[in-house]
């Protein structure tokens, strides 16, 4: 493995501390009392900085060594975490990311601006400082023994112990000592470990917390201890002289220092739990799901070659590959599968910054964010949710005083949330705004030719019409979305990753959109079937049951290709038609009832195969345009079956239907 | 389109409706015998089906149809030329029908003339140019005219 450039390295790194710290500052906004967002957002500034300055991002480290600041007197309670102050240190968070990753292009106009108002802030915004937390070297000092042990390879990992003493001695006054009763005899000695313990009697007006941070980058590791020793100073409030003949009471452990900290903090470390986790670039895991899924290929092959063997041996070895293959197929898929919480995470920011755009009060809240899907699907999820959501909260929710009229809380609302069903995961962006006004999208619809005029649609159709390209109700422009160039970006986007998008909405009720969409996209489970000479696959989570073909339905009626399934009327499609077939079709064929949706249709097929275990291959951009087909599989027998499209199939057919209807 | 001047290309020949072809020879992956085809009910039928290529599936294109020649079914000498070409910059593999291939040439640059728009019976916009070895006149083909125009 080439080594990695500590560069980017260090990038990756940043990019997930500037995430948890803006998801600290958004906890913190709305909890602005709360500890723990406080010392995370602090953590993760002082290792950006620390590490920054490390790796030659000079710009970032000296930016954001102001925020540390600023952070560290928050935490001492001489600064209050107000609206104001959270909102210049999401600005200059954005402005680090910019300084870390293309540092050319930061504007120092802007990042001055912030280090202004952060000033401004930092004066207006300090809390009446309690003298618990001033420096005042004569009151508040206390002494602490100060025990520490590195990890044995902490020296091999580059830390310097007598760096770690300097700083601690540049506290106050230390008195040190080693600890030699682990240093092994002159045979065993290995000068590469370190063996040696130190500890301190430190005296210092310096909070506990200054201490721990001396340990912040090798907390994980080491073994530390800090207690209070007898203290040195009153628990004064007053400056009182302190009459040298008047014995002083010592409080033995209450005069501790002055960080208001209420709970005690753990010794190893607030770090965040030792992650027992290794970073792989997502290629590897690319190239590891096309090795296994080739593996799942070459054991079809294997299965049908043995299929007329009489050999037990043989088969029972092949049943045992196909074991572990699988067990391998699941373990890697497994592997690339993410919370949805990393995406929805993004949005609490996007919403927040939105809805003070806007002017509108919105809660953003979010249900099933540990549901996982397969990273690269994260990915591409994103840009199509930043639309959804804009589309709510600019045109969906009302502004405050329309919502109060309408007998609705002044606050709107938009839900987030994802569940499993199935082999699928279903994500749902509710709104509780206006909803959708059908007599504007049958206006519209019409106005642009989509449907013909006074033409009957459900619900479900008409909302579908959103998704055309150029198709916006919206009144008026606003910077952030009114365009109609978006709802069909997010549909093929959704289509793109075999998806499908449906909506719902009441009148005054808000809308709801559901995204459908696949596990991963890499394997799936299909049924074989046998169309003519071709060979097709239908993905398995589409399909209800199969039924032959009444004979009497063989003889087609006028126009109507319909079947009664325990009393529903379901409409077929017969796939020699759809791929103009002209093989002469089997005598007995099959329907397989398959559903998107709410719709179900009955594809009609020569022959049932049996379930395959499909590997999919994406189609070649030269056959980018060909409707019907998701994507291709390689069969046990090396050749080619397609993958059909289940919405793209229904939608076809529904089309043929409002034809003949219209007829 | 015309490559005209002194560049020389190494070039791939091969036969397909009676004439002889030349491929750059860079974008060559490698040459298989004919190999089990599966159509593409609606594909455009220039790629009407798809081919297995050592667990890749790629799309199988019959030049002879972009250049109205009739479509002689295979022979023993068929063969597939996989390349791989830059469609709107994307790298894409497609397989091209041949029905013999010949070897792997230098087509000088000077013998290289600009298509001839008259006495063509083909559309002149797939052509690059037309090269000769010896008595044979060798078409260089557009091959990314001929997939990304209709």
């Amino acid at each position: 493995m080439t080594g990695a450039d500590p560069g980017q390295v260090f990038r990756e790194e940043a990019a997930e501390l500037l995430a948890d710290l803006e998801s600290a500052l958004l906890h913190l906004e709305q909890n602005p009392t709360d500890r723990e967002p406080l010392d995370t957002a602090f953590r993760a500034l002082h290792t950006i900085k620390g590490s920054g300055s490390m790796f030659g991002f000079e710009a970032a480290a000296s930016f954001t060594h102001h925020l540390e600041s600023a952070f560290d007197r928050m935490r001492k309670g001489e600064l209050a975490a107000t609206t104001a102050m959270i909102g210049i240190a999401l600005a200059a968070k954005d402005h680090i990311r910019i300084l870390i990753d293309d540092p050319a292009s930061a504007d120092t106009a802007v990042g001055d601006g912030i280090l202004a108002r952060l000033a401004d802030q930092s004066g207006s915004a300090a809390v009446s400082a309690p003298l618990h937390g001033e420096r005042d070297d004569e009151e508040s000092r206390a002494t602490w023994r100060v025990r520490f042990r590195l990890a044995p390879d902490a020296l091999e990992r580059g830390t310097n112990p007598l760096l770690l003493l300097d700083e601690l001695r540049g506290l106050g006054e230390a008195e040190i000592v080693a600890l030699t009763d682990d240093v092994p005899p002159l045979e065993e000695l290995d000068p590469t470990r370190c063996h040696i313990g130190w500890e301190l009697i430190l005296t210092t007006s310096h909070p506990r917390s200054t201490i721990e941070d001396v340990f912040i980058f090798v907390i994980d590791e080491t073994e530390l201890t800090i207690e209070p020793v007898s203290a040195t100073s009153e628990p004064g409030v007053e400056q009182e002289p302190v009459p040298a003949e008047m014995p002083v009471p010592v409080p033995a452990m209450v005069a501790g220092p002055a960080a208001p900290k209420a709970e005690p903090v753990p010794e190893k470390g607030r770090a965040q739990p030792a992650a027992n986790s290794i970073r792989v670039p997502a290629e590897r895991l690319d190239d590891l799901m096309d090795q296994v899924g080739e593996l799942v290929i070459a054991h079809a092959r294997l299965k049908q070659l043995i299929a007329d063997s009489v050999d037990l041996q043989i088969k029972s070895v092949t049943e045992e590959i196909e074991r572990l293959s699988n067990g391998l197929r699941d373990i890697t898929m497994g592997i690339r599968m993410v919370p949805v919480d990393s995406l929805f995470g993004r949005f609490r920011r996007l919403v927040r910054d939105l809805s003070q755009e806007l002017g509108k009060d919105v809660l953003l809240t979010m249900s099933g964010e540990e549901t996982e899907l397969d990273k690269t699907m994260i990915e591409r999820l994103n840009d199509p949710l930043v639309h959804i959501i804009r589309n709510s909260l600019d045109h969906g929710l009302e502004p405050a005083a329309e919502r109060v009229a309408a007998g609705k809380a002044p606050q709107g609302r938009i839900h987030l949330s994802a569940r499993h069903a199935g082999t699928r995961v279903l994500m749902t962006i509710r709104d509780d705004g206006r909803g959708l006004d059908r007599e504007r999208i049958r206006a519209k619809a019409e106005e642009q030719e989509l449907i013909p005029p006074g033409a009957k649609l459900s619900d479900a159709e008409l909302f579908q019409l959103i998704f055309h390209p150029g198709f916006s109700t919206a009144r008026a422009l606003t910077s952030v979305s009114g365009r109609g160039i978006g709802m069909d970006v997010v549909k093929r986007t959704i289509d793109g990753l075999r998806g499908t998008i449906e909506v719902s909405s009441l009148p005054g009720g808000g809308t709801e959109i559901t995204l459908g969409l696949p596990l991963t996209l890499a394997i799936i489970d299909g049924l074989l079937v046998r169309v003519g000479q071709g060979r097709y696959v239908i993905p398995l989570f589409a399909v209800e049951e199969c039924v032959e073909l009444p004979a009497d339905v063989e003889r087609r009626h006028a126009n109507r290709n319909f079947l009664n399934i325990r009393g529903a009327l379901v409409p077929f499609l017969r796939l020699r038609d759809s791929f103009a077939v002209r093989h002469p079709p089997d005598p007995y064929q099959k329907i397989v009832i398959i559903s998107s949706g709410d719709k179900r249709v009955g594809l009609v097929v020569d022959q049932v195969l049996g379930d395959h275990q499909t590997v999919i291959k994406s189609m070649s951009k030269l056959h980018a345009d060909v409707a019907n087909f998701s994507g291709a599989t390689i069969l046990g027998d090396g050749s080619v079956a397609l993958i059909l499209d289940i919405a793209q199939i229904v939608a076809a057919g529904q089309t043929q239907e409002l034809r003949r209807e219209a007829c | 389109m015309a490559v005209t001047g002194t560049e020389t290309f190494e070039a791939l020949t091969l036969g397909l409706g009676g004439e002889i072809f030349a491929i750059d020879a860079n974008s060559v992956h490698e040459i298989l015998d004919i190999v089990p085809q599966t159509e593409v009910p609606g594909a455009p039928p220039l790629v009407g089906h798809l081919i297995n290529v050592r667990g890749k599936v790629v799309p199988l294109a019959d030049l002879r149809i972009r250049f109205g020649m009739e479509r002689t079914p295979p022979t023993i000498d068929t063969r597939v030329v996989v390349v791989e070409i830059l469609l709107d910059d994307e790298p894409t593999v497609v397989g091209l029908l041949a029905d013999k291939v010949h070897e792997v040439t230098s087509i000088a640059g000077a013998s290289i003339e600009d298509t001839p728009d008259i006495g063509m019976r083909w559309n002149p916009d797939l052509i690059k140019g037309i090269g000769k070895r010896g008595d044979d006149f060798i078409v260089i083909p557009d091959i990314v005219r001929i997939f990304t125009t209709h």
